[in-house]
């Protein structure tokens, strides 16, 4: 698993990565009650907001974490935002991307160096 | 940035795991482990307990209620012994400087003032009576839900005869508690003025109660939020008037035909002829909280806002978001409006508050 300095994961499956936010994030957050993701087929840049998720806290953007296009959203999390918070490393996935170049991630922290992040 | 204070209860804050957050200068908590989900929810079903020892506690003598009239549209000379009532200082212009609890004891009146408006306050009513006094020795606590009663009583079974915005003062342990039967989150409750030393036992006391969860910032907010009550600072500022805000009810008929308060021109003016704008409830259509700030349009395109949300987020007893917002009076009725969320227009309903009924114990 990858993770970016936004707090998201990536665990590739395929090729294809899928995209998610860490138990910190999910945490910090607190109570996640809105969630709008992308449309499928949407081409994205390292960096652009693609994703809003707000707890009963605060609104904040999820980013894609790498360049490529989103190929599949989990819709389930529309419909019940909680289950970010009770289970965000895996049924609470976001979307999953088709990357244009894998070696991108290569670039990420892996599980020590972001732990070390997070302090 | 100076230090911030803490309350008799920070120790017990720490022990109980809270998330610790600055507020109006204090050092307080937003959250419990609980969350604020489930601490709200908590407070609806059982009963929660929150510090606010934060808030300005004071007493002014009761030869100096006649002169507090002057500062504010309520009637307090006529408020009975043992009686609290609901209250805002006004200024000249008729805006809102803060709003407070009143309530006449024996031989004194006990105000109770928000945090962030104290030292303003203080000094604003000291101005008309030099013998206000600052209560600095006592701690706050609010006990709310309908299990507080039940709680309560356990330990002082007089307060099960209180009803709403009686107050009265009962002995726990050898210390004089300073109680009401209000609060501000929509359910029955108290709110109990102790001595700063007892706080934490008569804290802990409460909370051995499986009834009792203690309950943060965060939750205090969005229960205040449901139950439509007005948070000073963003419902209700210099800029909004009581009658703009929906706080007429709080006027009595006496002060409306006798006047003689700051803004009295303006207030009564509105009374009589109704305001230009009215405090409203919103309800999205959707699951995007309108947060405060969010322009409101009367169009689903073009147009410029008609308003803004003064208080808004996600209701979790409602299950939706919730939100208020000033609009003028001619679109505050009813009907469909659109709040601007991330450059979107979403559509909300103008609702009735409160957006959860109240359960106070009339």
């Amino acid at each position: 698993m990858k993770f970016t300095e936004e707090h998201e994961w990536l665990r590739v499956d395929g090729d294809l990565v899928v995209v998610g936010i860490t138990d910190h994030a999910s945490e910090q957050l607190g109570d996640v009650v809105f969630i709008e993701l992308p449309e499928t087929g949407t081409k994205v840049a390292q960096g652009d907001e693609i994703c809003v998720i707000e707890s009963v806290k605060a609104a904040s953007d999820i980013s894609a974490p790498v360049d490529g296009e989103v190929v599949e959203v989990n819709d389930a999390l529309v419909n019940n935002p909680a289950m970010v918070n009770d289970d965000p490393l895996d049924t609470a996935w976001f979307f999953k991307m088709k990357l244009d170049d894998m070696e991108q991630l290569d670039a990420l922290m892996d599980e020590d160096a972001y732990k070390d992040f997070i302090g | 940035m100076a230090k911030l204070l803490r309350t008799d209860l920070y120790d017990l804050h720490l022990d109980l795991g809270a998330k610790m957050v600055s507020f109006a200068g204090w050092e307080m908590p937003v959250q419990y482990p609980m969350g604020v989900l489930k601490e709200h929810l908590h407070c609806r079903a059982q009963a929660g307990l929150f510090d606010v020892s934060h808030m300005g506690q004071l007493r002014v003598p009761l030869a100096a209620a006649t002169a507090l009239e002057g500062l504010m549209p309520v009637c307090v000379t006529g408020l009975a012994e043992g009686r609290q009532r609901y209250g805002m200082l006004t200024t000249p212009g008729g805006g809102i400087l803060d709003d407070l609890m009143v309530a006449r004891k024996s031989d004194h009146l006990f105000l109770v003032v928000n945090a962030a408006c104290a030292d303003a306050d203080i000094a604003h009513i000291r101005a008309v009576v030099p013998e206000l006094e600052v209560i600095t020795d006592r701690a706050l606590l609010a006990l709310q839900g309908p299990k507080a009663e039940a709680a309560l009583a356990h330990l002082i079974p007089q307060v099960a005869a209180m009803r709403f915005m009686d107050v009265a003062d009962v002995d726990w342990q050898g210390r004089r508690l300073w109680i009401s039967r209000s609060g501000y989150t929509g359910e029955d409750g108290f709110e109990i003025s102790l001595p700063r030393e007892a706080a934490p036992s008569f804290a802990r006391a409460m909370l051995a109660n499986d009834a009792v969860a203690p309950i943060g910032l965060g939750a205090r907010d969005s229960l205040r939020l449901e139950a439509g009550l007005c948070l000073y600072g963003h419902d209700i500022t210099p800029q909004t008037t009581p009658v703009e805000a929906g706080l007429a009810w709080a006027i009595q008929k006496n002060r409306r035909n006798s006047g003689g308060f700051y803004g009295e021109e303006t207030i009564l003016a509105q009374l009589q002829n109704g305001a230009p704008r009215q405090r409203v409830g919103l309800r999205p259509d959707g699951r995007a909280p309108m947060r405060e700030g969010t322009p409101i349009y009367a169009e689903a395109e073009g147009g410029t806002p008609v308003g803004v949300v003064t208080s808004g987020g996600f209701g979790p007893s409602v299950g939706a978001p919730v939100a208020m917002a000033y609009l003028p009076t001619a679109l505050s009725q009813g009907g469909t409006v659109f709040g601007e969320v991330r450059g979107k227009r979403l559509p909300a309903q103008i609702t009735p508050l409160p957006f959860h009924p109240h359960h106070f114990k009339r």
